[in-house]
């Protein structure tokens, strides 16, 4: 009932993405099972291409992949990055992440259009990393994005969202798929992007970073299927006064 | 009858000199910082805050902040989960040479101190990489005494070289260099540099840089600003604990850090908090007032002011406390280390350069950090 989300032709049942950045590799299996998450990112770097481990390892085959570039800080070495992951069979999917500022860690819009239009281009289904701003965000839907992934406060921040006005405007006037990353913290935090309209929620550190992490998984899984039903059934009005329940005007006659 | 010495503030010829303001920036912030009027309630205040503020840092460093040392590694171990999550980089330096042309009386390859000198062929660092990579590991620190004569920047290019065909990531620790050279470097394929200041009393660095282009306080300090100017990614800054007022280095080495990421935003950050240790002909060599404790307040307040700055934890600390501040406020740690040149395959050709506390293979340390609920990274890096 909740609807599937398409994100460049592909379906998928869950709207709750992972990120495995900051997983130990078997954790992530775990998590998936728990979690319900259908999509996983890798971060390329961290892929021990060739080694003893290997991520890919650890990840159940009938989840979709999607390799992130992050360590790439202008357009090109995303484009370099993102060619490497498709060569080395992570399929078509890609993040595209293009940061230059280490202390928060924020995406750099201009670089990031730049990536998308080349990548796009070469028939990468590209999900950008973007601070939110409705002019990018409607460049990067120009430049072929499948979805737009804006944050919603500092990576790692588990602050929640703190961006959240920005992201609304989003999700009111852009066509393609919202995913809220970065700086996701709570389940609950989760849920309320999931009610604002958003298509997925991904989060990281607030699950790796939990006592138990099998179980917060489930209430992540568990709180954005919840606030994407409660999007769907249509929130009830805000009301700072009590209303009457009939119309305070219905005396009028003419 | 004593030589005259050479004025610690004057260039030798072939030093580029940049503008920056960074040097009279730290110097000035550190003439003003008197951690003794630091109260515990400044200390409290610092603790509540997201964003340090340099008062901040420095009340942080303070004696004050000795009880709160706890709620320091409380505040920390959040920071660094979240954003290192609980990965753990695995890295080993490999010594190429140990000439040096300088005269630091702390260190054991001083030029004046009696060792075995030695440097690696391009065929026997070969055999030393390769043997590194058999146990796994990815990143690697490639290190020279300081002598141009001996380790050129063209020999240290061309163990760059060799080194990338075995390792993702390639930082080095070397002299410093011009922008040109750093360039050169970048070119061959090292991405990260570590350069330490040792102290930034100047006073006190004129008196343990006896000679040498080392003498030259200000060259050094600016070479993380060359070095990236040059297009590396990342650099290194570090304080040698107990050769002077540690709260004070402590206190500049933040602060030159942190202007550096103000002008550079995107060069990623490392911290080293190396103490003094005893080495070959100098067994009393010892770093003084810092101990266990005041090494790991300094390690928490870079932490707490850079949350997201790497900081690596050295062989020179005993087994038990390197087990127990990875995770907590180190997110990267050395294993398998010989700090004599070689060793790793061929036998050792130079002796080495401070007597190392840790000895434990890659197995070893891998396993420990498994054990602690950590993930070991050996690589996290992409060369594009
Ligand atoms: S600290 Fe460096 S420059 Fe000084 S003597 Fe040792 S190796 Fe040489």
């Amino acid at each position: 009932m909740t609807g599937q989300l398409v994100i460049g032709g592909h379906n998928f049942n869950s709207r709750f993405i992972l990120g495995s950045g900051k997983f130990s590799l078997e954790i992530v299996k775990a998590v998936v099972e728990n979690g319900g998450a259908e999509m996983v990112t890798l971060a390329l770097r961290r892929a021990n291409l060739g080694g003893e481990e290997n991520i890919l390892d650890y990840i159940p085959r009938h989840i979709t992949l999607l390799p992130n570039t992050s360590g790439a800080r202008t357009a090109e070495e995303a484009v370099k990055i993102a060619r490497l992951a498709r060569e080395i069979d992570c399929g078509n999917f890609v993040k595209v992440e293009v940061i230059r500022d280490s202390k928060y860690l924020f995406p750099d819009n201009y670089e990031t259009i730049k990536a998308t239009e080349i990548l796009a281009r070469d028939g990468f289904v590209v999900m950008p990393y973007m601070y939110p701003d409705l002019n990018v965000a409607r460049d990067l839907v120009s430049a072929g994005a499948a979805a737009v992934m804006p944050l919603a406060s500092p990576i790692g921040s588990n602050k929640g969202l703190c961006t959240r006005d920005f992201i609304e405007i989003l999700v009111s006037e852009i066509a393609v798929p919202i995913i809220v990353d970065a700086g996701i913290g709570r389940p609950s935090q989760a849920c309320e992007a999931m009610e604002m309209g958003v298509d997925a929620v991904m989060c990281n550190t607030a699950v790796a970073t939990a006592k138990n992490i099998p179980l917060m998984a489930r209430a992540f899984g568990q709180a954005i299927e919840s606030g994407r039903n409660a999007y769907l059934a249509g929130l009830g009005r805000v009301l700072t006064q009590g209303e009457a329940s009939s119309p305070l005007t219905g005396f009028l006659e003419d | 009858m004593e030589k005259k010495r050479t004025d610690p503030m004057a260039y030798q010829p072939g030093m580029e000199r940049i503008t920056s303001e960074i040097l009279d920036k730290v110097l000035k912030n550190v003439d003003n910082y008197d951690y003794l009027k630091v109260t515990s309630r400044d200390v409290k205040q610092a603790l509540k805050k997201d964003h340090l503020s340099i008062e901040d840092y420095g009340a942080l460093l303070s004696p004050a902040a000795t009880p709160y040392l706890e709620e320091m590694a409380k505040k920390a171990i959040l920071e660094t989960r979240k954003h290192f999550g609980n990965s753990i980089g695995l890295f080993t330096p490999l010594y190429i040479a140990n000439y040096c042309e300088n005269n630091c009386v702390y260190c054991g390859f001083n030029c004046k101190n009696k060792i075995r000198r030695g440097k690696l062929s391009l065929a026997e660092m070969e055999e030393e990489l390769k043997a590194i990579a058999k146990t796994g590991l990815k990143e690697i620190l490639i290190l020279t005494g300081e002598s141009r004569h001996h380790s050129g920047v063209d020999y240290i290019g061309e163990g760059i070289k060799m080194a990338t065909k075995y390792f993702s990531t390639v930082g080095i620790e070397i002299y410093p260099l011009n922008v040109d050279e750093y360039a050169d470097l970048k070119k061959c394929g090292a991405d990260f540099v570590s350069v330490y200041q040792e102290t930034y009393n100047l006073g006190k660095y004129e008196q343990v840089h006896l000679s040498g282009s080392k003498r030259v306080f200000p060259y050094r300090f600016d070479a993380q600003e060359r070095a990236l100017m040059g297009g590396m990614r990342g650099v290194s800054f570090g304080a040698l604990l107990g050769l002077d007022d540690f709260r004070k280095d402590a206190f500049a080495t933040g602060l030159h850090a942190a202007f550096i990421v103000q002008k550079y935003p995107h060069a990623e950050i490392g911290f080293s908090t190396p103490r003094l240790r005893p080495f070959i002909n100098n067994a009393d060599n010892n770093p003084n007032d810092v101990h266990e404790q005041q090494l790991l307040q300094v390690m928490l307040a870079y932490r707490l002011l850079m949350p997201f700055a790497g900081i690596t934890i050295s062989t020179r600390e005993r087994a038990g406390f390197r087990d127990h501040v990875i995770g907590m406020v180190a997110t990267k740690i050395s294993a398998g280390v010989r700090v004599g040149v070689g060793g790793h395959e061929e036998e050792e050709k130079g002796d080495e350069q401070f007597e190392i506390s840790d000895p434990r293979s890659v197995s070893e340390v891998h396993q420990m950090i498994l054990n602690r609920g950590l993930q070991p990274v050996y690589t996290d890096y992409i060369r594009v």
